[in-house]
């Protein structure tokens, strides 16, 4: 995009919104994915954790690591997407760790959610704010 | 099949037995999403891998089901256990119905 | 002009998202150290004390993801060059192998490029002198200057080369050349009256938008963009930025960006070569 004062502006408030208020125009999405997933039960906090960076240089290619002492699967989901869905990991008799790294596209600052399901069925989720910023110069 | 499509997968030449390695895979592909327009305003059709495995041996190491918002060229890592000497074999599987696969033998030492 | 250009660089800084050129040390596969920082060649110390690679004007992830070959996705180019290296083709029955041997062995050509050429008479880009080959001793056909499969062989060319000195010419036959480059670099274009100097040596370090002003060094084309998830070669880069200045652009291999390439690579004379190289 071109550099005016007017695309700017445009940018700028565009920025605002975003940074202040994660997007919640999917949350329905991403709540029926994660039913989907876990069959209605409770999810609370607990052995999951997400790592992503605060601040993404590019929506395009945004590296997150997730992690679990004891998960049998986890899925994850970016609740700010068109469609919230990324990937589900399910670790075989030979994973040595139940953590795996991959990188992702966000349309938008949000929320990168993990849900993690246990042996004994049970769920804990995780979640982390990422600011996707908008580049400078076109390419 | 998917143009110019290559599977790039990095595994220790070695280990020793029971222990844990780390794996890193990368292939080249769009993962086009659905999202995007053409020059006339039409989308452009979802044409994604939609699943990726690693199996030493025959037994699982992981399985993902993946969706568009994995990037272009499509990165894992991850931690197998390595019981035995033997072989890694990658797979992964585009919505068109090809199949890419590649395999790494590893030793005990 | 310039004052309003402060002004919409300043407007635009919502937050500083990364502080000035980060304070960090490139090696290549824990193995190559990498320059990214150095004394400013002499004939430009005037205007810049140190020159800096675009590494350190990018996020963590992003550094990191250059620093070793598995993780950095212009490495799978860097692949699909080396088949091509040792892809027969054209009416000669050779491929690039065939004359030059592995591709490791050109470990000293990138530095240097573009070079003046004495049997052509003028000085050449690595993608012209890639096409020179590919036209005259393989009887190949020529490659679009900044197509794929030209990137694919510019990357491999320069892999080869990471970690050594870039240091081209820029006196005896050169010296023309580099001299209209230079002329075009600090020459404001476009509506908005923008020269190469204005954002990249006047401003590099603050904010355009949400996105970090680098110096604009060209070690580390071609460059895996996360943003377009491709290499994107030198003079497709001129183009957009000439482009973003709201003017009417050179064309990709035009005897004007050639000159632009040579005077850009000198003021990047001794940083290391960092192609493929993995910004934003």
């Amino acid at each position: 995009m071109e550099l005016t004062r007017r695309n700017v502006m445009i940018a700028g408030a565009g920025a605002l919104v975003a940074a202040g208020m994660p997007m919640q125009a999917f949350a329905s999405a991403t709540d029926d994915a994660i039913a989907a997933f876990t069959g209605g039960a409770e999810v609370g906090a607990g052995d999951i954790a997400v790592v992503a960076p605060e601040i993404a240089e590019n929506g395009n290619t945004v590296p997150i690591e997730v992690s679990s002492e004891t998960a049998v699967e986890i899925m994850v989901l970016a609740t700010g997407n068109p469609t919230p869905g990324v990937a589900t990991f399910k670790f075989g008799k030979l994973a040595a760790s139940r953590s795996a790294s991959t990188r992702i596209r966000l349309a938008g600052t949000q929320d990168v959610v993990a849900i993690a399901k246990m042996a004994d069925g049970t769920f804990a989720k995780a979640s982390a704010t990422v600011k996707v910023t908008i580049g400078g110069c076109g390419g | 099949m998917a143009s110019g499509v290559k599977p790039r997968v990095k595994v220790p030449k070695t280990a020793a037995a029971g222990d844990s390695i780390t794996i890193k895979t990368l292939i080249s592909h769009k993962m086009e999403s659905g999202q995007r327009k053409d020059g006339d305003g039409n989308v452009i059709p979802q044409s994604i891998i939609n699943r990726f495995t690693c199996d030493f041996n025959g037994e699982n190491v992981v399985d993902v089901e993946m969706k568009a918002a994995i990037s272009t060229n499509p990165y894992f890592e991850f931690q197998a256990m390595v019981p035995e000497a033997g072989e890694f074999k990658f797979t992964w599987y585009d919505d068109d119905g090809d199949v890419y696969d590649t395999t790494k033998k590893i030793a005990i030492g | 002009m310039k004052k309003l250009t402060g002004i919409l660089l300043a407007s635009t800084l919502a937050t500083p998202l990364f502080a000035e050129a980060v304070d960090d040390t490139l090696v290549l596969n824990e193995e190559i150290k990498m320059v990214t920082r150095t004394a400013a060649p002499a004939h430009m110390a005037e205007e810049v004390d140190e020159i800096i690679s675009g590494w350190h004007f990018r996020g963590k992830e992003t550094r990191a993801m250059q620093a070793d070959d598995f993780d950095n996705p212009g490495m799978i180019f860097v692949e699909k060059g080396e088949d091509s290296w040792n892809k027969v083709e054209g009416s000669e029955g050779k491929s690039c192998a065939s004359c030059h041997g592995d591709s490791a062995s050109m470990a000293d050509v990138r530095p240097v490029y573009p070079k003046y050429n004495e049997a052509a008479g003028e000085v050449r880009t690595l993608e012209m002198q890639v096409n020179d080959c590919r036209e005259n001793q393989m009887g190949a056909e020529k490659l679009g200057y900044t197509s794929g499969s030209m990137a694919n062989m510019t990357a491999l060319l320069a892999s080869v080369s990471r970690g050594k000195p870039v240091n081209v010419a820029i006196d005896g036959p050169s010296s023309a050349t580099w001299e209209a480059g230079k002329e075009l670099y600090y020459a404001r274009t476009g509506q908005l009256e923008l020269s190469c100097a204005s954002c990249h040596e006047a401003n590099y370090g603050n904010m355009i938008r949400a996105d970090h002003l680098s110096q604009g060094q060209i070690n580390g084309f071609p460059t895996y963009r996360l943003k377009n998830t491709k290499l994107n070669s030198v003079h497709a880069r001129f183009k957009g930025c000439v482009r973003d200045t709201r003017a009417q652009t050179y064309k990709p291999g035009s005897a004007e960006f050639v000159a632009l390439e040579l005077y850009v690579a000198s003021r990047g004379n001794g940083l290391s070569v960092e192609g493929p190289s993995v910004r934003n």
